[in-house]
């Protein structure tokens, strides 16, 4: 199985920071109740420790990106950068 | 008769006026002669024209005056008068000429009843509400404890929003602030926010959103105090928080959301984790992680050190076993060895060459030999017999 990277699930879209952080607990119980494989521990810890990585950076790399939604006048949404 | 006054100046049909004429007159000695006053009474017969303005009539036990209320001053009230209501009125007398009846152009009206129009008409909007369970504690959802997308349904250019913004990236930069502008008073505020609202609902993967304005007057705050708007607040697809300017003051549109916050930055902090938390709850896990592994391996390892302990015992089992038998056997040997026999006082008898001379043939008289004894050899020489 090769193992999840960069912020993605197994089908590589990006997971949201809760679903990481959900990934982590999981891992950490699964650690935690003790009938896994030597090998599959070791795995899940790698895994575990990458995550925790990850989602460290997230944390510190972010700046809350501020935009306003907008209407046109045929109804269609306009996303842009709100400068307030 | 004086002539001072042209009201009573034709005193024959020569000189009559016209209608209008009279009219207009008493309209202008009507309007000097009496400043705009409060009118106490009860509100009779009133409609509601399609132009937006009011006409009713107010009365008491003995003598009733017609009223108008135009748009432009009843557009502040939150709902009309009804019928049999009690009301002060703020007004200016004036003369109706096309029907040539005296009229109160009323600017402000406030209801006697308990708590006023503004609260009876919250009152009703609230029954509205509840008889419909938007108001049902059970219908308040969790917000999400990380949001990625947070949508503020506000004024683009009040406090409210700076102090959202402000908040959210000091406490959760991860967050992505999607701002639907909307003016949130004055006339058709109403109908702006519910547009916002309804843009709000098409935005994809949102996580929570914030309705909510700084504080303002009473009459500012009712915008969110519509029926309407509280409908298409309950209405939304996700949890939201509302903080609609005042603690003391709860609008419609607080009751219905999923939380109610007392000030924008109160949303905002409740609409996110703050960022120094989840890092150390990070740190826990990254620590729970660690333990979980070494307790693991820990275990692997007092597996192999039992293994380890299992097979040196065998080990030395055997070992000692082997030992015994050596020295089993080493006592054997020893018993049989020459050695303890000439230890016993024998002695044994060799020839030059080493050779063992047993019999007596082996001894001619005079012959050379040794005889080895427990501590050494000696030599001998066999005898004349």
């Amino acid at each position: 199985m090769a193992r999840a990277r960069g912020g993605e699930g197994e089908g590589g879209e990006v997971l949201t920071f809760t679903q990481q952080l959900d990934r982590l607990e999981e891992i950490v119980r699964r650690l935690e109740a003790q009938e896994l494989d030597l090998d599959e521990a070791l795995k899940l810890f790698e895994e575990g420790i990458e995550r925790l990585r990850e989602a460290r950076d997230r944390l510190t790399a972010a700046e809350a990106q501020v935009k306003q939604v907008l209407a046109d006048r045929a109804g269609n949404l306009k996303v842009e950068d709100f400068d307030g | 008769m004086g002539q001072s006054l042209d009201l009573f100046a034709s005193v024959s049909p020569d000189g009559a006026w016209t209608v209008s004429q009279v009219a207009h007159r008493v309209r202008a000695v009507v309007e000097a002669g009496l400043e705009p006053l409060w009118v106490r009474g009860e509100v009779s017969g009133f409609k509601a024209w399609q132009s937006g303005h009011w006409y009713f009539a107010l009365r008491d036990r003995s003598a009733q005056l017609r009223c108008v209320m135009f748009q432009k001053d009843n557009r502040r009230l939150p709902m009309e008068p009804q019928d049999g209501m009690q009301v002060f009125i703020f007004a200016r007398p004036t003369v109706w000429e096309t029907k040539g009846e005296l009229r109160l152009t009323v600017v402000d009206l406030l209801s006697t009843e308990a708590g006023g129009l503004w609260q009876q008409a919250f009152e009703k909007a609230k029954a509205a509400l509840a008889k419909d369970g938007l108001l049902d504690p059970a219908r308040k959802r969790r917000l999400p404890p990380y949001p990625r997308r947070i949508a503020v349904v506000t004024s683009p250019d009040g406090a409210a929003l700076r102090d959202i913004i402000a908040v959210t990236r000091r406490r959760w930069p991860i967050a992505e602030l999607l701002v639907i502008p909307t003016r949130v008073q004055g006339e058709g505020a109403e109908a702006e926010i519910c547009r916002a609202l309804a843009l709000l609902c098409r935005l994809e993967q949102l996580d929570v959103a914030i309705i909510g304005r700084g504080g303002g007057s009473r009459e500012d705050l009712w915008t969110f105090n519509h029926e309407r708007v509280a409908r298409a607040v309950a209405a939304l697809p996700v949890p939201v928080i509302s903080a609609v300017g005042h603690e003391t003051d709860v609008t419609l549109c607080d009751l219905v959301a999923d939380m109610r916050a007392p000030t924008p930055s109160a949303a905002a902090e409740a609409a996110t984790p703050d960022r120094a938390d989840v890092l150390a709850d990070l740190g826990h896990l990254g620590v729970r992680l660690a333990r979980a592994l070494s307790a693991r391996t820990g275990r692997a390892a007092e597996r192999l050190d039992r293994v380890h302990d299992r097979l040196t015992a065998t080990v030395e089992r055997r070992l000692e076993r082997h030992r015994h038998e050596l020295a089993t056997l080493a006592g054997r040997l020893d018993a049989l060895s020459p050695l303890r026999i000439l230890e016993r006082g024998y002695a044994l008898a060799r020839d030059g060459d080493g050779r063992v001379l047993k019999r007596v043939a082996q001894f001619p008289p005079g012959l050379r030999f040794r005889l080895r004894v427990t501590d050494g050899d000696v030599a001998a020489r066999a005898g004349e017999s």
